[in-house]
């Protein structure tokens, strides 16, 4: 805040006659840049340090062949090549982070949304009831996925005990190819409390007046929702499924921990079951952590970062296209 | 709670024209990167040559890291009990040691410059990654200095330490595989003594298999479900003989006829039980490195598995009443019965190490003296590196027959390893993707699919170069 009132006083200084030719005028400039870059440089050494060096060095590092521990040596489109064409598990990868996006988001978003539309509404224990859905999120990934493979194993987990008990022949959820992403998506659920807060408090933020004059214009609580509470939740809708997105593009600790607790074995063939939990995170740690493939790692990495940057910038066009078509209304 | 995008806006002054000024705040932000840049991201830059460790003789007081991956209480108990031996030997050095540490920690602490003075690993297929890329030092001049008669380590353990003409390791201890078997299960399933053929194995795992009303498996004969404990095609096609690499580092597993005998063999099992049935039994199974072992509760009547078993078994109490035998071979190899599946325990001295002298010391102790090797391996049931180890007296485990058979086996010329290469083994991690896939009848032709393994494994191995 102090750089921007900086800025904007010597913005509003009035016209005079050309200050280049004082001395005086010159040094005083001068100080005054160097107090702007003061108080910037906490940012830019953070940015510098944490975020432009890895982001070049990354860049750089895609068309060298590295280990990290010798020096690299640059081998122009190689990586990129075997990535589109060769790397056996690249596609899949691919499809299980795309489904995650596909599936796990738009569910995330909408279990949320509606837990949090419940809680608002609760007239008594609402406190209660808030902290008991926001809990899970507290929960470590690393703890909670482990629980949850034991929760849902085939063979001695209380789930398919219980699903019996009903007649429902329970499924092999984490050691089924076709199960386990799904089991994922539970998981991802249940610890939802942070979006599901959020979503609370832009439903709290909402005008009861809104309602009130909706109301009397005879409309039923559908359209109340649809055009009340989702025109003036949208950003926040926006923000949340934007941050899910790139969640889901770096999904990670619990595909990792749950292969490998299903499986019994840190030396888990990636994505166990049948790659089906083998996401483009963990083909990308494989590689540079395991393979001495930084090289390649780096590459995938660039492209993890091209695809996010689309995605982000998409849906924020889309939504400010759909925010102006609601304001004109 | 959301930022609306206009609020980054930030006018300009207009004293100091706009392009300027962004430039001189580019120059500032770039500056430090180019610089960061400049100073390089590996660790330490160049691969020095290998020589002796200068200060052989120096007895000031030091300190030094090991890091190694046992964690089992009495794993642990038996290095601290060696590293006391180290201590009384050299006094002036000081081991501090750090268990339960992973290869891919070790490659981190490396490349962050923070690597421990001395580290081990299980995985002797990542000795190719590190010989490669100098993140474990050659030990070859060292070796010289000291005069280490190499031929007490037996020509396999040799080669699996090294990589590529340079030695980045020492053998600490080997793993060597075979058939474990329940002898109670066997007497009551009239079975008299252990397979000696995979036909063999797979009607004695038939005949002790017992299915639960449901249809589900209650005890399992033999658990052909790779993936399961130490079932992996690794062990597997060691009983056909097969070989990974042609000797020129490219793949081998379509030319070698053993890869689809040896799937075929596991695939027609698998589906006499049923892929689902196992995978549902084996997600019940306990921990492998636990008491809750599904061959040392009796759900398992037979297994593959490593000669540490043997200890594990008498720590855990377990009263499974037990025998080992070598692994089964294919009918049609009658000559490789009795030899089996080494894996290698390694250790050496990493890039960064900050007293690689000192360090040397305790890796020469530990792999080469014969009463450290003997008495470590004797503590953890593991089978020690060195002929004068293997057969020292303090060796009180070869008197016991069930590890007996290992010793064997190791002493086995057909006996063989996985071979190491570049990229850490990346050979053996894409394969079992493509056993799982085939295991779940997800493979319609192993023929063209073994074929496609090997080009993308010869593809992989490029990068590398």
């Amino acid at each position: 805040m102090g750089t921007l009132s900086l800025v904007t006083r010597a913005a509003r200084r009035p016209p005079g006659p050309d200050p280049q030719t004082s001395p005086a005028v010159r040094a005083k400039r001068r100080r005054t840049r160097i107090r702007i870059l003061l108080f910037l440089s906490p940012w830019i050494v953070g940015f510098t340090v944490f975020l432009a060096y890895p982001l070049v060095m990354t860049v750089w590092l895609s068309f060298t062949n590295s280990d990290m521990i010798s020096s690299p040596h640059f081998v122009g489109l190689r990586n990129y090549r075997y990535m589109f064409s060769d790397d056996p598990q690249i596609w899949q990868a691919v499809r299980n982070t795309g489904w995650l996006m596909a599936v796990m988001v738009p569910a995330q978003v909408l279990f949320a949304l509606g837990v949090a539309m419940v809680t608002a509404r609760l007239k008594a224990g609402a406190g209660l009831f808030r902290t008991l859905f926001y809990l899970p999120a507290l929960a470590p990934p690393v703890a909670a996925t482990v629980a949850f493979v034991c929760l849902f194993n085939p063979s001695s987990g209380p789930v398919n005990k219980i699903l019996g008990l009903i007649g429902v022949h329970g499924p092999l959820w984490f050691d089924s190819p076709v199960w386990s992403k799904p089991a994922l998506t539970l998981l991802t659920l249940w610890g939802s409390g942070t979006m599901m807060v959020i979503f609370l408090a832009a439903l709290l933020d909402v005008p009861a007046e809104l309602y009130e004059a909706a109301e009397l214009d005879g409309t039923n609580p559908l359209q109340r929702f649809r055009y009340v509470t989702l025109p003036t939740i949208s950003p926040v809708v926006l923000f949340a499924t934007v941050t899910a997105v790139i969640a889901a593009l770096q999904y990670f600790t619990q595909a990792m921990v749950a292969s490998q607790t299903a499986d019994g074995s840190i030396q888990a063939p990636p994505g166990y079951p049948g790659g089906s939990t083998l996401t483009f995170s963990q083909q990308l740690y494989t590689a540079g952590f395991t393979q001495f493939h930084m090289g390649y790692a780096c590459a995938l990495a660039v492209v993890l970062f091209a695809v996010a940057m689309v995605f982000t910038v998409a849906l924020l066009r889309r939504a400010s296209g759909f925010n102006t078509e609601e304001a004109t209304q | 709670m959301f930022i609306h995008r206009h609020s980054f806006t930030v006018r300009h002054s207009p004293v100091v024209p706009a392009r300027a000024h962004g430039r001189r705040l580019a120059a500032f932000v770039l500056a430090p990167i180019l610089a960061l840049a400049a100073a390089g991201c590996s660790a330490g830059g160049s691969n020095s040559p290998a020589k002796a460790d200068v200060g052989a003789d120096d007895t000031t007081p030091v300190t030094i890291t090991f890091w190694h991956g046992l964690s089992s209480a009495h794993e642990v108990a038996a290095v601290n009990a060696v590293l006391a031996k180290f201590h009384q030997k050299y006094p002036y050095i000081t081991v501090q040691a750090v268990s339960g540490q992973t290869d891919d920690k070790v490659n981190q602490a490396i490349r962050g410059g923070t690597a421990p003075d001395v580290a081990s690993s299980f995985n002797a297929a990542n000795v190719g990654g590190w010989c490669a890329s100098g993140a474990f030092q050659d030990l070859s001049a060292d070796i010289a200095a000291d005069h280490v008669d190499m031929s007490q380590i037996p020509q396999a353990v040799q080669s699996y330490t090294a990589f590529d003409g340079k030695r980045c390791t020492m053998p600490w201890l080997a793993d060597t595989f075979g058939l474990y078997y329940n002898k109670k299960l066997f007497a009551a399933a009239g079975i008299t003594a252990p397979p000696k053929t995979m036909t063999e194995l797979a009607q004695d795992a038939k005949k002790l298999t017992v299915f639960n009303p449901d249809g589900s498996i209650k005890t399992a004969g033999f658990m052909p479900y790779l993936g399961t404990y130490q079932m992996v095609t690794e062990h597997l096609v060691t009983s056909w003989g097969g070989k990974w690499l042609k000797p020129d580092g490219t793949s081998n597993v379509a030319s070698d006829p053993a890869f689809a005998a040896a799937l075929t063999w596991q695939k027609n099992l698998v589906d006499w039980f049923g892929a689902g049935k196992l995978a549902k039994f084996k997600a019940g199974m306990g921990d492998e490195m636990s008491a809750q072992n599904a061959f040392e509760t009796g759900n398992v009547a037979m297994m593959v598995d490593g000669e540490w078993r043997t200890a594990f078994i008498k720590n855990d109490k377990s009263d499974v009443d037990y025998g080992t035998a070598p692994m089964p071979v294919a009918d049609d190899k009658p000559e490789l019965y009795g030899s089996g599946y080494v894996g290698g325990n390694v250790i050496g001295i990493p890039k960064g190490s900050k007293h690689p002298a000192a360090a040397w010391k305790l890796v020469k102790f530990l792999t080469t003296d014969t009463d450290a090797v003997a008495s470590f391996a004797d503590a953890i049931g593991n089978v020690p590196t060195t002929i004068a180890a293997l057969d020292s007296p303090a060796l009180t485990l070869a008197q016991d027959p069930d590890f007996a058979t290992f010793l064997e086996v190791f002493k086995n010329p057909a006996t063989s390893t996985t071979p190491a290469s570049p990229d850490g083994g990346a050979y053996l991690t894409d394969f079992g993707p493509f056993a799982e896939k085939w295991q779940n009848g997800q493979v319609p032709d192993l023929k063209a699919g073994l074929a496609g393994v090997d080009k993308q494994n010869d593809a992989a191995l490029k990068l590398s170069q």
